[in-house]
C-alpha cells in the first residue's frame, strides 16, 4: 500500500443556497480543490462522490455521471458513494483505497447535498431514511427523535444534563463565528439553546444541526508524488470504518457507538497513535449528544466525562483538545453528504496552519469522524502534516 | 398510494409482535430475520411469539413529527425491552408522561394512514401497566 | 337441542371523556338540561389512533383471555360496526390477523345501524350449532358519529365489546334468541355522508321502543318466558333515559336495569352499546342469573336474547383485568377544541 497525501482542498459556502443548485455547489468545491492543488483536471484518473439523497432532494440519481459531466472530466470512471451522513466520509476512504493500492494516481473525491429544493417535512422523511425505515420511522421516529433516544438515556445513566448538551452547542457556535464557510457565523448563550423550541425532548432546536446546501471536495495522491506538486501535502495516516446495526434499538448500549469505537481503535492502530496525540478533531455532531458520545468513544474522554468536557470549555480551541474548529455540523452546516469531505478539507487547514482566527497553533496530527445513521456506519480518518515532523 | 405490499409482509410482526429464535443458539429476534447473525448458516431460525410486555429503555416526546404524524405530536416514543430481551421502537399512548423503567403492555393501534384514501397501516403501540 | 352460549366476552372504552356540558359550552346550549334529559354525564372519545378495527381487537384478546381458547379454533368472525375504518375492505380481516386466527376461518363485517354486534352472534350462534364453527368470534364496535351542534354529538360514545361463541365451556349459555325487523327510517347515513341523519322525536316511538318491546315481547310468548324470570334486563342504550323507559312500560323495576347502563359513562357507543351493557351485568352476574338482552338497530330491528349464567363464570372473569370497570375508571377529560381534534372534526384535518 502506498502513503496518500491530501494535495488540494475545497468548498463552497455552507448554508440556504437558493440561487444555486447541486451541479452549481458541486463543481464549485471540485474546481477549488483542483486550484489549491494547482492541478489542471487532466491529471485525474477517477472520481468518487459523496451524497445521501439526491433522488428524493433534487429528483437526480446518477450524480456522479453529473458530476464527471458538469466537471468537464468525462471519461475517466466517477463513482458515487452512499452512507447516509457518512456518505463523504465513505467516499473519502474509497479515493484512498483506490490511491492507496496503486490503481489510481490522482482521484477527486466530492461530496455535496442540495437540501433547500424540497419542504422541509420531506427533508425529515428523507434522511429519515437513513435509520431503519421498516422498525423505526414507520412507528413515527425522526432522526432527532432517534438522536434523543441516546439523550435520554445518556442522561439517565450518566447524570447528564441538559445544559452539558447546550454546551456543545454555544461552543460549535463559537467556533463557527470565526468560520466564514459556515452556515452560523453567530455566538449563542446556554439560554439560547435550552428556550429554543422542542423538536425531540431533551433535544431543541439548537441541538440540531440544521437543513443545508454545500458541497466539498478533496484531491489526493500518493505521497510521494504529492510532494513533488504541492509544499505541504496532508498525509492520510489512518482510514478505518465499522458498522452496526441499522436500528438503534438493535444496539447493545445506547451511550456508545460501537462502529465509532472500533473504527478509532483501528485507526490509531494504524497510524501508532493515541487520542493523546491528535491535536484537533472534526467529529460528527449531527446532534449535541452526538459529539459527547463521540469524544467518549474516540477516547479523547472516559465514558460519561464528555458532558462535562464540553461544559468545562475542553473542547474548545485552546482548550485539552479543540472539537469541531469548522463549527461542526451544528454550527457550519450539515448538507449531509459533504459533511465528511468538509471535515476533511478542515483538518488540511488546521494542519496547514490556513486556518485563521480558528487555528489551533502547532497542530500536527488531526482526525475526522463521520457517522451514517444513528451509528450503522462510522468512518475515521487520521492525518498529519510530515512538514511538521 | 404507498406502501401495500410492504406493509402486508409485516403484519404478523406489526400486528403480534412475531419475532424469530435461533434453535442453534437459543437468541430470540425481533422482528423476524431468517439468517442469525451470530449463527449464520449453522442457525436454524423458527418464528416465535413474544410476549406483549416489556418496560421502557428509552423515551423521547416528539414534537417535530415526520408527515403523516402531523396530529398526533407530540407523541412519545419509546425504545421497549421486550420481556424476553429483544427492543422495539414504538408510540406510548394514553399518557404524556413516562420513564426509563415504566412497565408497558401492547395495544394495537392505527399507525398511519395513507391519506385520503389509501390504506390503514395498524401495528402495536405500548401503553403503561403496574404488573 | 345442544346448548350454545358464551365461552368468553370482552370490552374495550377509549381512555378520552368529554362531558356534555363542554359541547354545549360550544353551542351555546344549557348543558344541565342536555345533561338530564339524555342522561350522560360524559361520554367516550376515541383517540386519533384508533378506530372501530382497533377497539375490537383490543375486546377481542380481552375475551380471549377470559375463554382460554386456541386462537386458531375460531372459525368465523363477524364485526357489526356503523363506522368501519374502510367503506370496502373488511374489519374482521384485520381483527382475525391481530388475534392469530387466520387463515383457517370465515369472517365478514356486518351492519345494522347499533345492531349490526347482536346480528354477528345470532349467525355465531348458528354457525356453532349447525358444527360449521367450533367457536365464533362475534364483535359490535363503533366510533360513534354525530354532526357537531346536533343532539347525537352529546351521547355518540366510542367502544367494542366481543364475544366467543361456542359449545363447551360456556360462562353464559344463551337460550333463546328472538328478532323482530321492519323497515322504519328513523336514522340513516348515506354512502359518502360523513354523520349520520335521524328522524328526532321519530326515534323514539315508532322505532327504539315499538322493536325493543316487540322482540322481547316475541321471545316471551315464543319460548314462554315472563319478565319475572329474569334478574337483568340489557337494553340498547342511545341515551341513559330510553332504556329505563322501555323498562317502564315492561313494568320492570329500574334496578333490573340499572346495572346495564353504561351510556351515562362511555355514551352511546352504537352497535357496541348493548353489548358492552351485557359484558358489565356478566361482570356482576352470578351463576344460575338469567339475562334479557334486545338490542336496537334503526332502520329497523330489534335482537332479543335469553342468557343464563354458568358456575364457570366466576373463574373465568377473574382472568380478566382489563374488564368494564377497569376501562370506565379510566378516564381522561379533555375540552371540545382536543375532541374536534381527535374526531378530526376541524375540516382542514
Amino acid at each position: 500500500m502506498r502513503k496518500v497525501a491530501i494535495v488540494g482542498v475545497g468548498m463552497t459556502k455552507f448554508g440556504e443556497e437558493w440561487n444555486r443548485g447541486f451541479r452549481d455547489l458541486i463543481l464549485e468545491a471540485g474546481i477549488k480543490a483542483l486550484e489549491d492543488a494547482n492541478l489542471s483536471g487532466k491529471e485525474i484518473d477517477a472520481i468518487y462522490c459523496g451524497t445521501m439523497a439526491p433522488g428524493p432532494l433534487i429528483g437526480q440519481e446518477h450524480a456522479a455521471a453529473l458530476l464527471a459531466d458538469w466537471m468537464g472530466l468525462n471519461p475517466i470512471p466517477s463513482t458515487r458513494v452512499e452512507a447516509a451522513c457518512a456518505s463523504g466520509g465513505v467516499a473519502l476512504r474509497q479515493g484512498y483505497l483506490a490511491v492507496a493500492s496503486g490503481l489510481h494516481d490522482c482521484v477527486v473525491v466530492g461530496g455535496v447535498e442540495k437540501m433547500t429544493d424540497v419542504p422541509g417535512p420531506d427533508v425529515i422523511s428523507t434522511l429519515g431514511g437513513a435509520g431503519d425505515e421498516e422498525w423505526e420511522l414507520f412507528f413515527g421516529a425522526t432522526f432527532p427523535a432517534i438522536y434523543a433516544l441516546m439523550a435520554k438515556r445518556y442522561m439517565y445513566e450518566f447524570n447528564a444534563t441538559e445544559e452539558q448538551l447546550a454546551a456543545v452547542a454555544v461552543k460549535n457556535h463559537k467556533h463557527g463565528a470565526k468560520n466564514k464557510y459556515a452556515q452560523f457565523q453567530k455566538e449563542i448563550d446556554i439560554k439560547t439553546v435550552l428556550s429554543s423550541k422542542v423538536v425531540a425532548w431533551p433535544l431543541k432546536v439548537f441541538d440540531c444541526s440544521p437543513i443545508t446546501d454545500g458541497a466539498a471536495a478533496v484531491v489526493l495522491m500518493p505521497l510521494e508524488k504529492a510532494k513533488k506538486i504541492v509544499e505541504q501535502p496532508i498525509e492520510i495516516v489512518a482510514s478505518a470504518q465499522a458498522s452496526d446495526t441499522l436500528a438503534l434499538h438493535d444496539r447493545e448500549s445506547l451511550t456508545e457507538l460501537k462502529a465509532t469505537k472500533i473504527a478509532a481503535k483501528k485507526a490509531f492502530e494504524q497510524a501508532g497513535l493515541q487520542p493523546k496525540d491528535v491535536d484537533v478533531a472534526e467529529v460528527h455532531d449531527c446532534f449535541t449528544i452526538a459529539e459527547i458520545l463521540a469524544i467518549e468513544d474516540i477516547g479523547f474522554f472516559e465514558k460519561g466525562k464528555g458532558g462535562t468536557a464540553a461544559e468545562n470549555s475542553l473542547t474548545e480551541i485552546g482548550g485539552q483538545i479543540p472539537i469541531n474548529t469548522s463549527g461542526g455540523l451544528k454550527a457550519c452546516g450539515h448538507p449531509v453528504g459533504a459533511t465528511g469531505i468538509k471535515q476533511a478539507v478542515e483538518i488540511t487547514w488546521q494542519l496547514r496552519e490556513q486556518a485563521n482566527s480558528r487555528q489551533v497553533k502547532g497542530a500536527k496530527i488531526g482526525l475526522t469522524h463521520n457517522v451514517g445513521g444513528s451509528g450503522a456506519t462510522c468512518v475515521i480518518h487520521i492525518m498529519k502534516n510530515p512538514a511538521k515532523f | 398510494m404507498t406502501n401495500i405490499a410492504i406493509t402486508w409482509r409485516r403484519i404478523p410482526e406489526r400486528y403480534c409482535i412475531i419475532g424469530s429464535i435461533c434453535k442453534t443458539c437459543s437468541t430470540k429476534y425481533f422482528p423476524l430475520r431468517k439468517f442469525c447473525p451470530k449463527c449464520r448458516r449453522k442457525g436454524k431460525m423458527e418464528r416465535y411469539q413474544f410476549s406483549p410486555r416489556g418496560t421502557i429503555y428509552s423515551y423521547t416526546k416528539v414534537y417535530a413529527p415526520p408527515a403523516g404524524f402531523e396530529l398526533e405530536a407530540p407523541y412519545i416514543l419509546a425504545i421497549v425491552k421486550l420481556d424476553e430481551g429483544p427492543m422495539l421502537s414504538a408510540q406510548i399512548v394514553n399518557t404524556q408522561n413516562v420513564e426509563i423503567g415504566d412497565r408497558v403492555e401492547m395495544v394495537f393501534r392505527v399507525i398511519k394512514r395513507d391519506e385520503p384514501e389509501g390504506l390503514i397501516h395498524y401495528g402495536y403501540k405500548f401503553e403503561k401497566i403496574t404488573d | 337441542m345442544q346448548k350454545v352460549g358464551i365461552v368468553g366476552y370482552g370490552c374495550y372504552v377509549p381512555i378520552y371523556r368529554i362531558k356534555p356540558e363542554e359541547i354545549a359550552r360550544v353551542w351555546g346550549e344549557d348543558g344541565e338540561r342536555i345533561k338530564k334529559s339524555l342522561n350522560i354525564e360524559q361520554k367516550a372519545v376515541p383517540d386519533l389512533d384508533e378506530d372501530s378495527a382497533t377497539m375490537a381487537v383490543e375486546a377481542a384478546k380481552n375475551a380471549l383471555v377470559m375463554a382460554q381458547i386456541d386462537s386458531q379454533n375460531i372459525d368465523a368472525i363477524y364485526v357489526g360496526s356503523e363506522s368501519h375504518p374502510y367503506a370496502v375492505k373488511p374489519t374482521a380481516s384485520i381483527v382475525a390477523e391481530a388475534i392469530k386466527a387466520t387463515a383457517d376461518l370465515t369472517a365478514a363485517d356486518l351492519e345494522f345501524a347499533c345492531k349490526a354486534g347482536t346480528a354477528a352472534i345470532q349467525i355465531s350462534m348458528g354457525l356453532v350449532l349447525a358444527d360449521m364453527a367450533q367457536y365464533a368470534l362475534a364483535i359490535g364496535s363503533d366510533t360513534a358519529q354525530g354532526k357537531p351542534s346536533d343532539a347525537l354529538e352529546y351521547s355518540a360514545g366510542a367502544g367494542a365489546a366481543a364475544f366467543i361463541i361456542g359449545k363447551n365451556n360456556l360462562v353464559a349459555e344463551i337460550e333463546a334468541t328472538y328478532s323482530f325487523t321492519t323497515d322504519t327510517p328513523d336514522f340513516w347515513r348515506r354512502q359518502h355522508a360523513e354523520f349520520p341523519s335521524h328522524g328526532g322525536r321519530f326515534t323514539g316511538e315508532p322505532a327504539y321502543f315499538k322493536h325493543i318491546l316487540s322482540a322481547t315481547g316475541g321471545l316471551f310468548e315464543k319460548y314462554g318466558y315472563r319478565a319475572d324470570d329474569f334478574d337483568y334486563f340489557v337494553f340498547h342504550q342511545p341515551n341513559g333515559k330510553f332504556p329505563l323507559e322501555a323498562a317502564a312500560k315492561l313494568g320492570l323495576e329500574p334496578k333490573k336495569v340499572l346495572p346495564s347502563l353504561v351510556t351515562p359513562k362511555i355514551g352511546n357507543t352504537y352497535s357496541a352499546a348493548s353489548l358492552i351493557g351485557l359484558c358489565a351485568v356478566l361482570d356482576k352476574a352470578k351463576a344460575g342469573e338469567k339475562i334479557l338482552l334486545t338490542s336496537f338497530g334503526s332502520g329497523a330491528g330489534s335482537d332479543s336474547f335469553a342468557i343464563t349464567v354458568t358456575d364457570k363464570i366466576e373463574q373465568a372473569r377473574q382472568r380478566v383485568k382489563k374488564n368494564f370497570e377497569f376501562y370506565n375508571k379510566r378516564e381522561v377529560f379533555i375540552d371540545y377544541a382536543t375532541y374536534a381534534k381527535l374526531k378530526r372534526k376541524i375540516k382542514t384535518l
